[in-house]
C-alpha cells in the first residue's frame, strides 16, 4: 500500500464522498424536510439529532474529517486538471467541468454553513432551531445563497454517485453507465427536493 | 457529382508552427493548389515542394510526422480543425476551410507539427504491455485463445499509440502525471491474453502506481475521440475493477497476490 499511496488517497476520496459524506447529506436533508410539517416537528426532529449520544465524536468522525479530507484532495483535483469543454462539448465532459465546479461552490457553502450554524452559535450561545433558521433564510441573500448551495451539494453528489460506480468497477458496460445516468438524475431530482422544500419552509414559510 | 459546384483553385491552411521546442508557437497561412482526392499529408508535401506562403515570401517547409500512411501507426496525429486525429485519413474534400492545423499541445512539441510521444512508450513500458515468454528453452506452446475472445482482443489490439486520447483527456497535462487512457486499455488486453494473464498482477500494480487509473476523472473524452473505436472508458471502468481486487488481496487477502 506504501507504494501505490497515490491510488489508495483517490480511492478513500471516491469511497468517502458516498460513505459517510452522501449518507449524512440524505439524513441532514430528510431531518431538514421536517420543516414542511411545521416548526415544531422540525424543532422535535433537530433536538433529537441534537441529543443523540456521543454527538461530538459523530459529527468529527462521520462529518468532519471526511468533508475536510475530500475537500483538500479535491481542490486538489480540480487544480491539476485542464478543462477542456470547449473543444471536447461531449455530455460526460460538461459533467466532469460542473463537478468540479459545484465541488468548490459546494466547499464555500459548506464553509460558511459550518460557520454561521455551528462555530458563530458558539459565541452567541444561539440554539438552533426553526426559528434560527427563519431568521436566516428569510434574508433574500441568504435564500438565494443557500439555494444555490444546496443544489451545487446535491448535484456534487449525484454525480459523483455516477463516478463512484465506475470507480469502482460497478458499473462497467457503457448500458450500465447510460442507465447509471439516468438513475443517478433521480437521485439529484430526489434529494434537490428535500432540500429545496425545507428552504421554501424557512424562507417562505409555505 | 455536383456539377453547378465552382471547382474549387485552391486550398488554404493555417499552420501553427514552431521553431524549436523552447520557441514561442506562431501561426503561417499557405495556399496550395487544389488537386482531387488530397488529404493534409499531400497539402503539407505541396508545401514542402514549394515552401511559400500565403503572402508569397519564401519560409521553409512545415516539419510532421508520418509513416504508414494509412492510419496504423498513429504517427501523423495532429489537431485537425480542432479535433484531434490522423492527417493521413483527413481528406481535404471532407474538411472545413480554411483548414487549420495544430501540433497536439499535450506532448512535447519537437518543431512545428511534429510532437514527442515518447511518454506513452515509456507508460507501456512501465505497465509491462507485452507478453513476457523469453527464456533459455523452449517452453511449448501456451494455451489456446477462443476464438470469441479474440475477436473482442482484436479491437483491444488496434490500438497504435497515437496520443489521440492523452490529448483530448482534461487529466493529462504539464500539471499531472497521469498516464491516460491508451496504456490502460492495453493492460486490459495483456491481462486477457491467456500466457498474459500469468502476469497479471504485476501489470495492475503498475496500473496503480503514481499517475495510474487512479488519476482518472471520468470526462469519458478519449472513447469519443479514438480514431479505431477502441472502448476506452469500458476498459478503464474494468481495470478498476481489477484494481481494486488487487488492493484489498495486497491488504487483507493471503500472500500468493501474483
Amino acid at each position: 500500500m506504501n507504494e501505490n499511496r497515490e491510488f489508495f488517497y483517490r480511492r478513500l476520496h471516491s469511497l468517502l464522498g458516498v460513505l459517510p459524506i452522501g449518507i449524512f447529506l440524505i439524513q441532514h436533508l430528510v431531518i431538514n424536510h421536517f420543516a414542511a410539517y411545521g416548526s415544531g416537528s422540525f424543532n422535535t426532529a433537530a433536538s433529537f439529532m441534537h441529543n443523540l449520544p456521543f454527538r461530538f465524536v459523530l459529527e468529527w468522525v462521520v462529518i468532519y474529517i471526511p468533508i475536510l479530507y475530500h475537500a483538500i484532495l479535491g481542490v486538489y483535483i480540480v487544480l491539476t486538471g485542464k478543462n477542456n469543454t470547449r473543444r471536447y462539448g461531449y455530455f460526460r465532459n460538461l459533467m466532469f467541468l460542473l463537478q468540479r465546479i459545484t465541488g468548490i461552490v459546494t466547499l464555500i457553502f459548506i464553509a460558511w454553513h459550518v460557520y454561521q450554524t455551528r462555530v458563530a452559535t458558539i459565541f452567541t450561545q444561539e440554539t438552533i432551531d426553526f426559528d434560527f433558521m427563519e431568521a436566516i433564510l428569510t434574508q433574500p441573500f441568504f435564500f438565494w445563497f443557500y439555494l444555490i448551495g444546496v443544489i451545487s451539494t446535491t448535484f456534487h453528489f449525484a454525480n459523483g454517485l455516477w463516478s463512484f460506480l465506475v470507480t469502482w468497477g460497478i458499473t462497467v458496460s457503457p448500458r450500465s453507465q447510460r442507465i447509471a445516468t439516468y438513475a443517478t438524475l433521480l437521485v439529484f431530482l430526489g434529494v434537490t427536493y428535500l432540500g429545496v422544500r425545507s428552504l421554501l419552509a424557512f424562507g417562505m414559510g409555505v | 457529382m455536383e456539377a453547378t459546384k465552382p471547382k474549387q483553385e485552391t486550398i488554404t491552411l493555417i499552420v501553427t508552427r514552431q521553431d524549436d521546442p523552447s520557441s514561442a508557437p506562431y501561426e503561417e497561412t499557405f495556399k496550395v493548389p487544389y488537386r482531387e482526392n488530397m488529404n493534409v499529408i499531400s497539402a503539407l508535401m505541396e508545401i514542402r515542394r514549394n515552401p511559400v506562403n500565403a503572402d508569397g515570401k519564401d519560409t521553409t517547409p512545415i516539419y510532421w510526422d508520418m509513416n504508414c500512411l494509412e492510419e496504423v501507426c498513429g504517427a501523423c496525429s495532429m489537431v485537425i480543425n480542432g479535433t484531434p486525429r490522423q492527417s493521413c485519413a483527413a481528406l481535404i474534400d471532407k474538411l472545413e476551410q480554411p483548414i487549420r492545423l495544430e501540433p497536439m499541445s499535450t506532448f512535447p512539441i519537437i518543431r512545428d507539427l511534429a510532437v514527442d510521444r515518447s511518454q506513452m512508450f515509456d507508460s507501456l513500458k512501465k505497465v509491462k504491455a507485452w507478453v513476457p515468454i523469453d527464456g533459455t528453452y523452449d517452453l511449448g506452446p501456451g494455451p489456446r485463445m477462443p476464438e470469441k475472445k479474440r475477436q473482442w482482443a482484436y479491437e483491444l489490439s488496434k490500438c497504435m499509440t497515437c496520443g489521440v486520447c492523452l490529448e483530448a483527456c482534461p487529466n493529462v497535462n504539464d500539471k499531472s502525471d497521469f498516464i491516460g487512457p491508451a496504456p490502460i486499455s492495453q493492460v486490459r488486453l495483456f491481462n486477457a491474453h491467456p500466457t498474459g494473464s500469468m502476469n497479471k498482477g504485476e501489470r495492475l500494480e503498475a496500473l496503480m502506481g503514481e499517475g495510474g487509473i487512479g488519476s482518472c476523472g471520468n470526462s469519458q473524452n478519449c472513447v469519443q475521440v479514438c480514431p479505431k473505436g477502441i472502448p476506452l472508458t469500458t476498459s478503464i471502468a474494468e481495470m478498476n475493477r481489477a484494481t481494486n481486487i488487487q488492493s484489498f488481496k495486497n491488504f487483507f487477502g493471503s500472500d500468493s497476490n501474483y
